[in-house]
């Protein structure tokens, strides 16, 4: 039975205080959730505790004898493995999985090391992990969800005492996050101590047997999960707000036809898609990761154009560009964020105004008074939190770049609004502005296609909500009528339970 | 790299210069790093030849970076959109044989030898955007193909001989044209004693800057190169603003081998060859000036001055010409080794 301890961590960037006294521990054996909302703190604490932080002050020690990590390697050996949020920076997609998974001994190992070993190695590792891939295919061809567990498997390569996982469920479906879940209880059978970071609480409370919140840099609640509850949680991590998080109870008028395409193929599933969107109205696309919800987000935004036509208001328009997309009225919050949603070098204003630059522009030349002004009145009545308009907006929080994100389409007054995962890794307050953020775009009759893999989001404030699997619809619910059951069965293509009518 | 204490324990630090050194003085060289190393090469120069601060010395280094400033502004346009061209030295050379040849070859006006080769220049811009954008090659590799190519075609046209006043034809007698005075005045002359070179810099320099800064092309250059999926998706044509890119660089290559041959009045072959790495060089020296940390035109031309006053000086100091790209090398790594030792804090 091993301990790990951090005790009065601080740390700060500059002038920023990010940690202010942080004592956290974790034995063999036990899960321990570590919670927050977006810039609380988890991810310098966890980067401390994994070598990737040389200087901070307080002090990590394990069974009491006093560590210090300078790099990655050093935590690794003390027995410390991180399975971080983005398994593509962890893994080279070029190499075999075999050759990710015993990644450990091209540093450690033999200088030669035969082909048949490693992959028996490999199958090894890869059991434990409940994955049954031959070792000898390349990294690409797995889902994002195995790639996880070639991480996993990875990290268990080696003694490992500890292992810390961040939000990794960020990106799976139900069904893959329970096979994790079922893993990381073999894990902790074994006595791995596993730190948990994640924004899903029914799964903190499902899988942890301790829960610390942190809160700008201090605990706000540390316990075990016995004495714990889901609004105890919630409150710690807000602060004293409680928010509600779900509270759609308006009952909105729908006009006509916005929105229609029929039998429109998706050219990166090669399927066909017919759907509609009323003025006023919020669809929800329900689906598992790998159903195809982002590549017809992106036809229908012209990012991957199709060559069918859509129809805006009953007037065909064929979208060939996401330019052609935006001059018809078509906004879209990609998934990828900080890759695709906002340029992160870029100040708030830049950002914001970037599709309607035209509309500041006079002789060619940009008015910048009046680009700042009216960017400066969307901060506003987006909430958008940030220290000054022209401060670049990778110092903003995820939830406020997002705002960003959804904000500078409506700065182009469009008519159809195509959300992909808008609540991806942004904290609860935030996802609150950003679920009313299009609840105010539908009020103002805007049609509203909402692709996510949280069905509790869908349940909440979807008018009807349409279920995809393998690239195409298999199913439509009324909101009266729908419920996860449902969804689930559907988004399976029929193998989760039976649904009862 | 300055350390991460506290408040608390900043006050019990104060006295240890080391901290305050870190904290200080690196935001500040990394600000006005380059421009403390142009100062005090001015002084060193002057306290050690007493020629070196004179207007008479200081028009001549102008002029003798209005070449490689004109060419640098082409690589950091294409640099800002994300891209890198290559082929800026060849292009300077095709347009330096080019309007030679119209003049002396083909007895042409000087507007005629200065369009022609333009309208070539422009033509290798297409060319470099056909393989990026089009075919998608990587920038380096397509840009360095057509550098080949156009190094190729140009030794081609000239069978590999300079063009020149007088010069004998292969077919008997000597060519028909000569190299007009009012060619010549575009790398010779003076206007109110500043040579037309230099003035042709300046008004480049400023323009370019104005049109980056405050312009929605400018912009759009920059956001191209920011983030190319997320300026497609936020519905700017990112294809267009890298073929416009391309075109700028030729365009000023071509504007920089155009003044190169009224400069020295030849058609030198490869005359815009060595260009290359120096154009490259003011680029990247700029991106450090004022800690910009991208490329920008007024940074380039800082990084120009900065490589022909060290040229200069270092020629009066009869340092020999081969040892002088040490020199040249150490400043380069001198200014980007602040700036991304700043970035990665």
């Amino acid at each position: 039975m091993t301990q790990l301890s951090l005790s009065k961590i601080t740390k700060s960037f500059g002038e920023q205080k990010v940690l202010k006294g942080v004592d956290f521990t974790v034995n063999s054996g036990e899960v321990h959730a570590l919670l927050g909302a977006n810039g609380a703190g988890k991810s310098t604490l966890m980067k401390i505790l994994s070598g990737d932080y040389e200087r901070y002050s307080g002090k990590i020690t394990m069974d009491g004898k006093e560590q210090i990590f300078k790099t990655p390697a050093d935590a690794k050996d003390a027995g410390i493995e991180m399975v971080v949020q983005e398994v593509d920076t962890a893994l080279v997609s070029s190499l075999s999985i075999a050759e990710n998974v015993t990644m450990n001994s091209f540093i450690n190992g033999p200088a030669f090391f035969s082909w048949n070993k490693r992959n028996k190695r490999a199958a090894e590792l890869l059991k434990r992990v409940g994955l049954n891939l031959n070792p000898s295919l390349p990294l690409s061809h797995c889902s994002l969800a195995q790639k996880q567990l070639v991480l996993i498997a990875k990290a268990l390569s080696r003694e490992i005492s500890f292992m810390i996982l961040d939000e990794p469920t960020a990106a799976l479906s139900t069904k893959e996050a329970d096979h994790l879940f079922s893993v990381l209880r073999e894990l902790q059978k074994d006595g791995v101590g596993i730190i948990y970071i994640s924004h899903r609480l029914p799964e903190v409370m499902n899988l942890s047997t301790k829960i610390t919140v942190l809160k700008d840099g201090y605990i706000t609640l540390q316990e075990d999960i016995e004495h714990s509850s889901t609004e105890k949680i919630v409150q710690a991590m807000l602060g004293n707000e409680l928010v509600e998080l779900f509270n759609d109870d308006e009952e909105r008028v729908l006009g006509d036809t916005l929105f229609e395409v029929t039998d429109f193929r998706v050219p990166s599933t090669n399927e066909k898609i017919s759907l509609s969107v009323k003025q006023g109205e919020i669809v929800g696309i329900a689906g598992l990761v790998g159903a195809g919800k982002t590549e017809t987000a992106r036809a229908f935004f012209g990012a991957d154009p199709s060559l069918d036509p859509v129809f805006i208001n009953s007037k065909k328009v064929r979208i060939t560009s996401p330019l052609k997309a935006i001059s018809s009225g078509i906004g879209f919050v990609p998934e990828e964020r900080r890759k695709e949603g906002i340029l992160v070098d870029y100040n708030v204003i830049e950002n914001l105004t970037l599709p309607v630059l035209k509309q500041f522009t006079k002789f060619g030349l940009i008015q910048k008074k009046k680009e700042k002004a009216e960017a400066e009145r969307w901060i506003e009545q987006l909430g958008i939190k940030t220290q000054k308009s022209t401060s670049q907006i990778n110092h903003l929080s995820g939830g406020n770049q997002q705002k960003a994100a959804i904000g500078k389409w409506l700065l182009n007054d469009g008519e159809v609004f195509i959300f992909d995962e808008p609540t991806k890794g942004i904290d609860v307050g935030a996802k609150q502005d950003v679920f009313q953020c299009i609840k105010d775009l539908a009020h103002k009759k805007k049609g509203i296609l909402y692709f996510t893999s949280e069905i509790q989001e869908l349940l909440a404030f979807c008018d009807r909500i349409l279920v995809m699997y393998d690239g195409k619809i298999a199913g439509e619910l009324k909101k009266e009528e729908a419920t996860t059951e449902k969804i689930m069965h559907f988004a399976t293509g029929g193998h989760y339970g039976t649904v009862r009518s | 790299m300055a350390q991460y204490v506290h408040k608390e324990h900043v006050e019990e630090n104060l006295k240890g210069t080391k901290f305050q050194f870190q904290e200080r003085v690196f935001p500040f060289l990394y600000r006005y790093g380059t421009l403390l190393v142009i100062l005090f090469t001015i002084i060193s120069f002057s306290l050690a030849n007493d020629k070196f601060l004179s207007y008479q010395n200081f028009t001549d280094i102008l002029r003798s970076v209005s070449i490689i400033t004109l060419l640098a502004i082409g690589v950091t346009i294409s640099l800002i959109v994300g891209g890198f061209d290559l082929s800026v030295g060849s292009t300077a050379s095709l347009a330096t044989v080019t309007s030679a040849a119209v003049l002396v070859l083909y007895r042409q006006e000087t507007i005629i030898a200065i369009l022609i080769p333009i309208a070539i220049g422009l033509v290798v811009g297409l060319l470099n955007s056909f393989f990026v954008v089009k075919v998608r090659l990587p920038d380096l590799l397509a840009t360095l193909a057509v550098m080949y190519i156009i190094n190729g075609l140009h030794l081609t046209f000239t069978k590999g001989f300079s063009i020149y006043n007088n010069m004998p034809l292969a077919e008997g007698g000597t060519a028909p044209g000569v190299f007009l005075p009012s060619f010549l005045f575009i790398g010779q002359g003076e206007i109110l004693s500043v040579p037309v070179p230099v003035i042709i810099m300046l008004i480049a320099v400023i323009v370019v800057h104005f049109i980056l800064q405050q312009s929605r092309f400018g912009r759009l250059l920059y956001i191209t190169g920011g983030n190319e999926e997320a300026a497609r998706l936020s519905g700017v044509p990112v294809q267009r603003y890298k073929m416009y890119a391309y075109l700028l660089s030729a365009f000023f290559a071509t504007l920089a081998g155009i003044l190169l041959a009224a400069r020295i009045g030849t058609g030198q072959v490869s005359a815009g060859a060595p260009l290359l790495m120096d154009g490259v060089a003011a680029a990247f020296i700029g991106f450090s000036v004022f800690g910009a940390g991208k490329p920008n035109v007024i940074g380039t031309f800082v990084g120009a001055v900065l490589i022909g006053i060290l040229l200069n000086g270092l020629t009066m100091l009869n340092v020999p010409y081969y040892a002088q790209d040490i020199v040249k090398g150490t400043i380069l790594i001198g200014a980007l080794a602040f700036m991304y030792y700043e970035k990665k804090k």
